[in-house]
């Protein structure tokens, strides 16, 4: 394949196999969460890969060694092929999770993605309160939201609940945790908002003040206390009160591997925004060859791109570097330390998303209003890119 | 959470115990989740059917094994997969 970087040339990097695939079946969602981590330009892409292209997929991710596949979107429901997508998962070996907002999901497609293999099923809830999920949703969802979770306790799957935490809805948090319990989640993801994709539009609205956060996170701390045994807690925290970045996807291109719904290949779901990467598409290349050849996945391998404070950091090997969209949507620079890290030269451009974050609040939602997920403002901010759809 | 003794163990429904060809050991895995598992815990966890209790586990793998002395060994384990709600009683 053409284009590999001198990265792997320079050093002979052990490439270590993915283990985990997440399959964007596509970007169609019926839903317009304004933290939704679909690139706000998704409207550029309306391809789909057809259904033998997905198994193929499936089939050559997994020989590598994946075994953890999740299938996601947009809303993964809306595929009409998801039930043979599921079964020929199930045939090859995967632990299979739909990642879906529940909307559409019907008692009988429960059974029917059961009776092929479905291993479990993550049911975001945007809230705890009808007024405030519908709001945020973009979407009457609630009720049915809740209908679902019950289902799909009730035909025997690990229920995973996931809501994701934003300025809107962090106040509500014991709510959340009762809500949770009242509806028998197995697993808990309360997961604050990463700003990427749409949330990177929508920060000076969905970014809480650190006075929130801390509370929010002791109330979910004594909850998981509380619960434990029964439920799992899984606490995606905010890094933007952190003093160092996230480990970015345990390293760049040695565990994880995106498959966006066009068949564009991504070392994470974000680095479609990243410049200059050429992100293989798998109708031109095989996984092997993507996994190891391409210019994207061996990009931010190993340690050889780093520049300073990173290169010569002693801790480069426990968050190699944080993330590299943060730090390209903050900096502008994708060799850049995450600018979370409190060693990283552009470390304030953090506090002042915080400090932009607090003047949004004091505004009405006239003056600064949430962009919603959907065509039209896809559509809008491709035409802004100057790229055109 | 302790190993009740006369209750039989099962392995969780909510889990899956597969060999991994790819990584040559047996894993345990579950939602946004996997544990890789070496060759005697993964023996044991076999043996959760939900038909032998402790004792009869330990009397299976020391036949299998042609060994003896397992009790504790074994025991241990188990309490820690109870915690990590791999196995139920
Ligand atoms: S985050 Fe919301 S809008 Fe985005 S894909 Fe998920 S449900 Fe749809
Ligand atoms: S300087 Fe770079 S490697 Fe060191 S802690 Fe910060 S982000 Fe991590």
């Amino acid at each position: 394949m053409a284009g590999s970087n001198n990265n792997l040339d320079a050093k002979a990097l052990q490439i270590t196999p993915p283990r985990w695939l997440l399959a964007e079946l596509t970007y169609a969602c019926p839903l317009q969460c304004p933290y939704c981590s679909n690139p706000v330009d998704y409207a550029k892409y309306p391809s789909e890969l057809s259904t033998d292209d997905w198994k193929r997929v499936l089939s050559e991710a997994r020989k590598m060694g994946a075994v953890q596949l999740g299938f996601s979107g947009g809303e993964p429901l809306t595929r009409k092929d998801l039930v043979e997508l599921v079964q020929h998962a199930r045939e090859l070996g995967y632990y299979s999770n739909l990642i879906t907002s529940g909307y559409g999901l019907t008692e009988e497609k429960i059974v029917q993605l059961k009776e092929a293999g479905l291993d479990h099923i993550q049911v975001s809830i945007q809230a705890s309160t009808q007024e405030l999920n519908d709001h945020i949703a973009g979407t009457t969802s609630f009720n049915h939201k809740k209908e679902v979770a019950h289902l799909v306790k009730k035909h025997g799957y690990p229920m995973v609940l996931c809501v994701v935490i934003h300025r809107e809805n962090i106040h509500q948090m014991p709510q959340i945790l009762e809500m949770a319990e009242e509806l028998g989640a197995d697993y808990l993801e309360l997961a604050n908002t990463q700003y990427y994709g749409w949330a990177h539009t929508n920060r000076d609205l969905l970014l809480p003040t650190k006075e929130q956060f801390e509370q929010a996170e002791q109330i979910a701390q004594a909850f998981k206390e509380k619960v434990a045994g029964k439920m799992k807690i899984y606490y995606v925290v905010p890094d933007f009160y952190e003093d160092r970045p996230k480990a970015c996807m345990n390293g760049w291109g040695t565990t994880f591997l995106t498959i966006a719904p066009d068949g564009v290949a991504l070392p994470c779901h974000s680095a479609r925004d990243l410049p200059g990467l050429d992100c293989p598409n798998v109708n031109d290349y095989s996984i092997q060859e993507i996994w190891h050849e391409s210019k994207a996945f061996n990009f931010f391998r190993g340690f050889e791109w780093m520049k300073g404070p990173c290169r010569s950091c002693d801790e480069k090997e426990k968050d190699f570097g944080g993330c590299r969209c943060q730090a390209y949507l903050l900096t502008g620079d994708m060799y850049m330390a995450d600018p979370v890290c409190s060693k990283s030269p552009e470390h304030a451009v953090i506090q002042h998303a915080i400090d932009s974050a607090k003047v949004a609040a004091s505004l009405t939602s006239d003056e600064k209003p949430l962009v919603f997920r959907n065509s039209k403002n896809s559509k809008a901010k491709s035409l802004v890119d100057g790229k055109g759809v | 959470m302790t190993i009740n003794p006369d209750l039989p163990i099962l392995f969780s429904p909510l889990h899956r115990l597969q060999w991994e060809e790819a990584q040559q050991k047996y894993v345990i895995l579950y939602p946004e989740g996997m544990v890789e598992l070496n060759q005697s815990s993964a023996e044991i966890l076999k043996c959760c059917d939900g038909i032998r209790n402790l004792a009869q586990i330990v009397t299976t793998l020391e036949e299998t094994f042609s060994t003896t002395g397992l009790t504790n060994d074994i025991t241990a384990f188990l309490e820690v997969a109870l915690q990590n709600g791999w196995i139920q009683q």
